[in-house]
């Protein structure tokens, strides 16, 4: 899956101007994927994937409309474009709609090294293999780990194209492995399950399969005993994996749309402090090899890297041309392509380290909780406000001292970010957004 | 897609794609009934439109189109699973291929899965269907709403309206010998507001819909309620105080607040959890869960509503099944494959998100039966607490049971009564013992709008809740007020 083919995409959108559309463009995206599941070493599930998706935007004017379809026959692709450009004619005019200025788009394409072309084809056996030997090494790991939601591996290639009326077409492609273990540790009638992954776009940056189901024991097995604690206003440490779910909120805030919607807590503070002079945050969409890395957005517009936050103060807005031009202000080449069109969304989204070893954060307080997951969706996007239910650690005189379970951490995110007392030093981008560990001066944690 | 018959989804697939049930049934035959131990081929259409207004003009207007097949071969717990989007019977044939490579081994129980006993109901046949209603008519709704949500208070300063309607038509071909198709509606509208007083900001929201035709947002003036329900909340939010933090009393309002039980037990009554012993209520049955006031049901029959099927994604026709009744656990939730290797019978509850996910059992319609209690009284036997009415969204921890559910529109309960809005605060339990806390149970049963969606292993479905007034003692509230 090496090549990529934009002249369907060009023959769409000349069937498009054919029909009265004054621009267009196109998103093409195949791929075909395998994941393998093992269930205390006997296979669980496999499955063989291939899918494709067109999907088309389309101007009459300043009026625009959106189709897409996974059906890329002659007979559909015609009623699709012919279907859109309708819809296109009933929508209203909108002065900011339109394509991205043509000089703007990418000429040459950086081969960012997303596709690994060298991997070898691994055996639907062997893939399972894998699997197995990662939930082995899980089970193996303490007597308390009694079962298992198993293990998967699973690999995909895609193909990318885009195309737009101007006579725009490029493309490229990817391909992402992965490996992942749940085991359950049980203990006294509690039972307590946990997880780890490794996942890349080359087959040989994976961890190796049992680290993965070594960590992903210890990680369930550091639950067993948890507990409820009194409610209380304490110092709060995010684990990476944590934190970084805080900076997608910044960057979701920090989002075109939300900022034109007025729905965002980040409104008109462009310029402004809003956080920690020791918060830096980037969004760089260049990093060889990198899950979140891509060579153009999609709208075509060049990737780059982008400071959104830097010590503190806030110096950017994530913009694709629409948002942008509402606003007033340009692209910042981050527009992003799902089926219902063109929105914004970051690519390889980090919080930079600070100097601080992740024991050291610990041993600095007294008493307080080191967060590990989050479950809910406590977060309003528009005020900040933040609550979610947490499970972690309670720290005791500098110590990790037992696990904790059903309480809430409550704050708002805005008091969160200017709050931060300490970050780590143990960024790895092991994921699209990433994060070192983070500690936060004080928030709610509701218990008993 | 008008033009074809919309009753019959074999010659839906039929005609579009020359493939029928014999050659499906043909094709199960040649690669993999008696190698197996269940197998199925699964053809799936699907119609979406989505309509979006913003700043009082059309923002988005979308109309997408997919379509593929599924197959998959069971032996044991072993799955082996392949989708192709492109239907045709060489594609098919791979896809067979594909999945019998994983479970064609020596089968382990040597018996097919029991089929489907029950008829298919029929609970949502439309005149027309909502993907279909001109578009005209719906652009002018949306409009209505958006000048009926910014008339409804004046703080009201941004709108965002969405209409999304599909349609989906599925057949499916079983190693049992039955073939079954199903023609499923579906729509939702959505009311945004972003209301703004002094420098501060607040969001509200309302929806609803079902396996209704468009004429539904019409009766009663339904679109005008969504409308001022969702520009009250913005507008309330702005007065609210912080939300207290710790344990209280919490008295749940009817209707949506019923994702308390989708997500204290119903997903832990799945019954995949509980035949892999991963599910804090497994080997459960029989116990006591909650409180005898308490009985709580799955129901997928119900005329055009969201959570309803007329047969779940395996073909077996859905069901009522009684999860707890008077506070005793009863009954999990079953697909094909578990219930074949739970010894119990399928309930109806295989549901797929789409043709290339491989089904997983999921809730329906999951509520309470109402009781005997007033809302007012229960209310009033409150000296200090939370009254929340309406919720965002939930998530449960299936093994240890912890599971917590946001408020986006509660009050705090003084002497009694409902005093001051308060910020949304996040409410966590623990699931086998949330229901045991539930001391009064209404009479008011109410059934959500209809905006529900529930996302399991990535798979996201169509569900609807439902519950009376109930006060809960001892809740831990997640608000900043300590």
């Amino acid at each position: 899956m090496t090549q990529v083919n934009t002249d369907l995409l060009t023959s769409v959108l000349r069937r498009a101007a054919e029909r009265g559309a004054t621009a267009a463009d196109g998103f093409l995206v195949e791929d075909t994927s395998f994941s393998a599941s093992v269930r205390l070493g006997q296979v669980d599930t496999v499955t063989h994937s291939r899918e494709q998706r067109l999907s088309l935007r389309v101007f009459a004017g300043r009026a625009s409309a959106a189709a897409s379809t996974s059906d890329l026959s002659r007979a559909s692709l015609e009623r699709v474009v012919d279907e859109a450009t309708a819809l296109a004619r009933v929508t209203a005019e909108d002065p900011h709609a339109g394509l991205p200025d043509p000089a703007s788009l990418i000429d040459h394409v950086p081969e960012l090294e997303l596709d690994d072309r060298q991997a070898a084809e691994l055996t639907p056996e062997e893939k399972v293999e894998m699997a197995r030997r990662a939930e082995a090494a899980a089970l193996a790991v303490d007597p308390r780990i009694t079962n298992s939601e198993g293990a998967e591996c699973f690999d995909r290639r895609a193909r990318y194209a885009y195309a737009t009326s101007h006579g725009f077409a490029r493309g490229y492609t990817t391909s992402s492995f992965g490996l992942t273990v749940s085991p359950v540790a049980s203990q006294n009638g509690e039972m307590q399950r946990d997880s780890w992954y490794t996942t890349a776009r080359r087959r040989r940056a994976l961890e190796d399969a049992e680290a993965v189901g070594r960590t992903a024991a210890a990680r369930a097995l550091r639950r067993l005993g948890a507990r409820k604690v009194k409610t209380t206003e304490v110092p709060i440490i995010f684990d990476p994996d944590t934190a970084a779910s805080l900076i997608r909120s910044i960057a979701g805030a920090a989002s075109g749309p939300s900022l034109y919607r007025r729905a965002s807590f980040l409104l008109e503070r462009l310029g402004s402090r809003v956080a920690s002079p020791a918060v830096t945050i980037v969004d760089d969409g260049l990093i060889e090899a990198a899950l979140g890395s891509r060579p153009f957005d999609g709208e075509g517009l060049p990737t780059r890297r982008t400071a959104i936050v830097r010590e503190g103060v806030l110096e950017t807005y994530l913009l694709d041309t629409y948002s942008a031009r509402k606003l007033g202000l340009t692209s910042t080449h981050h527009a992003s392509r799902d089926g219902a069109g063109v929105s914004v969304g970051t690519t390889n989204l980090m919080l930079l380290p600070g100097t601080d070893t992740p024991e050291a954060l610990i041993r600095s307080v007294q008493s307080g909780l080191y967060v590990t997951e989050l479950i809910g969706f406590g977060v309003n996007g528009v005020t900040g406000d933040y609550s979610r239910g947490a499970v972690g650690l309670w720290i005791e005189n500098g110590q990790l001292a037992y696990p904790v379970e059903e309480v809430t951490v409550a704050g708002n995110l805005l008091e969160m970010f200017q709050r931060i007392e300490g970050i780590g030093n143990d960024l790895v981008l092991r994921d699209r957004t990433a994060a070192p560990t983070v500690k936060i001066a004080r928030m709610v944690v509701a218990g008993h | 897609m008008s033009e074809l018959d919309r009753r019959r989804p074999e010659s839906f697939f039929h005609d579009r794609y020359n493939v029928t049930p014999a050659l499906m049934e043909q094709l199960l035959g040649d690669n993999l009934a008696r190698r197996v131990d269940d197998a199925d081929i699964y053809l799936e259409y699907r119609v979406n439109e989505e309509l979006v207004l913003e700043e009082s003009v059309v923002k988005k207007a979308a109309r997408h189109v997919s379509q593929g097949a599924g197959v998959r071969a069971q032996s044991g717990a072993r799955t082996g699973y392949a989708h192709t989007d492109d239907i045709s019977i060489d594609n098919l044939t791979e896809a067979a291929r594909q999945a019998r490579a994983i479970a064609d081994r020596a089968s382990q129980s040597g018996t097919l899965a029991v089929g489907g006993r029950r008829r298919p109901h029929d609970l949502y046949t439309l005149v027309e269907a909502p993907v279909v209603t001109e578009l005209a008519r719906k652009l002018d709704l949306l409009r209505r709403v958006d000048a009926a949500c910014r008339a409804a208070d004046p703080r009201v300063k941004q709108v965002i309206v969405s209409l999304a309607s599909e349609e989906v038509v599925m057949l499916i071909a079983t190693a049992s010998g039955f073939t079954v198709g199903d023609v499923r509606p579906l729509t939702r509208l959505n009311v945004t507001a972003i209301a703004e007083d002094g420098g501060k900001r607040e969001i509200g929201s309302f929806g609803g819909g079902g396996r209704v035709p468009f004429d539904f947002y019409l009766e009663d003036e339904r679109w005008k309620r969504f409308a001022s329900e969702a520009a009250r909340q913005a507008a309330l939010k702005l007065g609210a105080v912080d939300a207290p933090a710790g344990a209280m009393t919490v008295v749940l309002g009817p209707g949506w607040p019923g994702i308390l039980l989708h997500e204290a037990i119903g997903h832990g009554l799945e019954g995949d959890f509980n035949r892999k012993g991963v599910s804090a209520f497994s080997g459960r049955i029989g116990q006591k869960v909650a409180s005898e006031l308490v009985t709580v049901v799955d129901d997928g029959t119900m005329a055009n509503r969201r959570g309803s099927l007329n047969v779940d994604d395996e073909g077996t026709p859905t069901g009522r099944t009684v999860l707890i009744e008077n506070g005793i656990l009863r009954g999990y939730l079953q697909d094909r494959l578990n219930a074949r290797l739970m010894g119990m019978e399928p309930t109806g509850n295989g549901r797929r998100e789409s043709f290339a996910h491989p089904p997983l059992p999921r809730m329906t319609n999951t509520f309470m039966l109402a009781g005997q209690d007033h809302p007012e009284d229960i209310l009033g036997s409150v000296d200090r607490g939370l009254y929340a009415v309406s919720f965002g969204g939930g998530q449960v921890d299936i093994t240890s049971g912890k599971f917590v559910f946001s408020a986006s529109e509660a009050y705090l309960i003084e002497n009694g009564k409902i005093t001051r809005p308060v910020k949304g605060a996040t409410l966590i339990g623990n699931g086998p013992d949330a229901l045991t806390r539930v001391s009064r149970v209404g009479h008011d049963l109410a059934l959500d709008e209809g905006v529900g969606t529930c996302g399991k292993d990535g798979q996201s479905v169509p569900v609807g809740v439902g519950l009376p007034t109930i006060r809960l003692d001892g809740m831990t509230v997640g608000g900043t007020a300590v």
